[in-house]
């Protein structure tokens, strides 16, 4: 058994990273450019739902349910999508997804096989381990296909190109789709990439996907998309793949009310994103007629064990948490070397290696709480850093200063009960060795971040009062 | 004797059990979890149809609002402005809807090719959402085919007044039943925000699609 994430066991650790981020200007520029636009679009779509927090508050409890009967709830759904005509396929880790996949698409003598975005996937290094047996995998997210064509690395979890700026697009689409001419409009290149896909979408016969949400009692997946690229891989094929981390099960089909209210506003900011999939095993004469789910676990049951992480689970990667981040808008994602980046990435990553890796992501972080007061399904971040970091410490993973510093703070979070937020905690946790003059220098200090010095950034104001002034000042 | 070794499924299994503590009752634990947020829509029926109209306004469609007797004119009108001949009919479409002098292709599983190949597609809908613009397909038996909504670049639905929900809980309790038969939800046409977070229209799917609104 070995839990892989992508290739994070390899990445260095963040400081590293961060600082070569850092330098990159243009980088920064396209990161900081993109998140604005979408935080702006975000806060409208919400602001226009009156039942906001309501929402959230169901979208929670009802993922805090399906944690604690999760294998109740797999069963069912197993039994569902059977019934339906699926087959259901478990995978402890990576490496027995990737062979179940390969074994299906060579049962048919595939060598090509269409893919929708999914992050599992890149979690699992399917593409890799798909090339290795000869058959090709197209990404058709154009985000996907900027990245695979580029042969660069995802950096954000719902657009994984945002780092790309729309001149560097249209230079990489004129290279290697051999365009001798092509329009600079954004609408010229989604045209490019329509052209360059249509042809592969109609003929390769098998697809593969990932889902937003696994329904127990119906046996069903929902894939939440925008582009179209999703309903062609899930209808067109003859033979359809699903792999789905086992913390996507929903209970009902009426809970979609719910996250479908939710994802789509916090993701991209729309009212509803342009298309959702549903179905249920196979259709007679409707897409697909063969079709399998793997149910992957890759790490996942041992982030379950602790109830103090357990939260983490109930992620829908909307990606809110990465677009707020004042760390994640300086560094971009790649820093965080794993495909999980930003906030949801400091304490997924290192959590599905059982702590054995990216030791450095749970200190990638202010604590200044605006990921969590983002978060659709109200994922206490802040709080589970503190509880990773401790973690971290204890294993003598970080310096004596540190270790003092993160033992003073979990007695104040102990005795003190549940804090009310994570600044109140961060002011108390940062006293022993808070830098002289640090909090005015930050984004100088972050080119020079030693793995464990980030607690010092939080100031006794509130970090996001702080930062809001220090933007403001930026523009002036 | 050891025993035997765990296949994965029952691995995966054991370790959830031994990390949570799933004892309680499953169902009044479900039937107890908060749904504060709003579950039914309170508008007048007129307020809701322009709703949905301005929804769908926002995301680039055009709406042609017209009585039950109105609408093969109003699907004529339709293609016309966007000067399409004629065009491919998915099941569940009545005769009643298609115009004089246009030409209309029946879905008797025309290939890929030949809907790529096509001028649009004309078809019904389950239902709609007026609080995000969203169209509801359902598909299966006497229904229209995934990929005939999908495919050709056009996409002419017809939505009925008795169709728009208020709210997405509202109609998704009225799909319940069909929870088993593929859904699709469509909110605008084909977009992406992937270029500098920014919506382009069309991409993959149908990159124009237009409603015909009856009341
Ligand atoms: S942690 Fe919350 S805000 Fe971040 S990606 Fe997951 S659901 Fe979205």
């Amino acid at each position: 058994m070995s839990v892989r994430v992508g290739k994070a066991a390899e990445a260095p650790t963040f400081a590293q990273a961060a600082r070569g981020m850092l330098g990159n200007a243009q980088l920064r520029h396209n990161v900081r450019h993109a998140t604005d636009v979408i935080r702006a679009r975000r806060a409208h779509a919400v602001g226009e739902t009156a039942d906001w927090q309501q929402l959230r508050d169901s979208a929670r409890a009802i993922k805090d349910h399906v944690l604690r009967h999760l294998d109740t709830y797999l069963e069912q759904f197993e039994t569902a999508c059977k019934a339906a005509g699926g087959k259901v396929h478990w995978a402890r880790d990576a490496d027995e997804a990737n062979t179940a996949i390969v074994d299906i698409i060579r049962s048919h003598g595939g060598t090509e096989v269409i893919k929708v975005k999914t992050m599992t996937s890149d979690e699992t290094g399917l593409n890799p381990a798909l090339e290795a047996a000869g058959i090709t995998p197209i990404e058709t997210d154009l985000a996907d296909l900027i990245i695979q064509l580029g042969a660069d690395k995802p950096s954000h979890i719902v657009v994984p190109a945002l780092h790309r700026n729309k001149a560097e697009i249209r230079r990489l689409f004129m290279e290697k789709m051999q365009l001798p001419e092509l329009g600079e409009r954004a609408e010229d290149l989604a045209g490019a990439a329509r052209r360059y896909l249509r042809e592969r979408f109609l003929r390769v016969p098998v697809g593969l996907s990932g889902a937003n949400f696994a329904i127990a009692e119906s046996g069903s997946l929902c894939v939440v998309e925008s582009e179209g690229n999703g309903r062609m891989c899930l209808s067109l094929p003859k033979v359809l793949v699903s792999l789905v981390g086992i913390e996507k099960i929903i209970p009902t089909f009426g809970d979609l009310e719910v996250f479908l209210q939710l994802l789509g506003r916090s993701a991209t900011g729309e009212r509803m994103n342009p298309y959702n999939s549903i179905w249920s095993g196979v259709t007679a004469g409707d897409g697909p007629q063969e079709f399998h789910v793997v149910l992957l676990d890759n790490g996942r049951t041992g982030v379950l064990t602790e109830p103090e992480t357990r939260p983490t689970l109930a992620c829908i990667r909307c990606g809110a948490c990465l677009n707020i981040c004042p760390v994640y808008r300086q560094t971009g994602g790649h820093a965080y070397g794993s495909i999980y980046a930003g906030p949801i990435g400091a304490i997924l990553t290192p959590q599905l290696q059982s702590m054995k890796h990216s030791q450095s992501l749970p200190f990638a972080s202010t604590l200044c709480g605006a990921c969590y007061e983002v978060c659709p399904v109200k994922i206490d971040i802040p709080e589970i850093l503190l509880h990773l970091r401790n973690k971290v410490v204890k294993s003598g993973g970080a310096p004596l200063a540190e270790r003092l510093a993160m033992r003073f703070a979990a007695r104040a979070f102990k005795n003190g009960g549940r804090l009310e937020s994570a600044q109140k905690l961060v002011r108390i946790a940062q006293k022993p060795y808070v830098h002289s003059g640090s909090i005015e220098r930050l984004p100088g200090m972050l080119a020079n971040w030693t793995q464990f010095r980030d607690l010092a950034a939080v100031p006794a104001e509130s970090f996001r009062q702080w930062w809001a002034a220090r933007q403001n000042k930026e523009k002036k | 004797m050891s025993a035997a070794p765990l296949d994965s499924k029952q691995e995966i299994l054991e370790r959830i059990r031994k990390a949570v503590d799933s004892v309680g009752n499953r169902a009044a634990e479900y039937a107890a979890i908060p749904r504060e947020y709003r579950r039914e829509g309170a508008m007048a029926a007129e307020a809701k149809m322009e709703l949905f109209a301005a929804r769908l306004y926002d995301y680039g469609t055009s709406v042609y609002r017209c009585t039950t007797a109105q609408i093969a004119d109003a699907v004529a009108q339709a293609l016309s402005a966007r000067r399409r001949t004629g065009i491919v009919v998915a099941h569940g479409v009545p005769a009643s809807w298609l115009p004089e002098n246009f030409e209309f292709v029946e879905d008797d599983g025309l290939s890929y090719t030949a809907l790529d190949a096509s001028n649009g597609v004309l078809t019904g809908c389950e239902l709609a959402v007026a609080f995000t613009g969203t169209i509801i397909l359902r598909h299966g038996p006497g229904q229209p085919r995934r990929a005939v909504t999908l495919v050709p670049d056009y996409h002419l639905c017809v939505v009925r007044a008795q169709q728009v929900a208020e709210t997405l809980p509202e109609a998704i309790r009225r799909v319940e039943e069909f929870r088993s038969t593929p859904l699709t939800t469509i909110s605008g046409p084909s977009a992406t925000s992937d270029i500098e977070m920014t919506r382009v229209k069309g991409v993959h799917g149908p990159r124009t699609l237009d409603v015909v609104l009856v009341s």
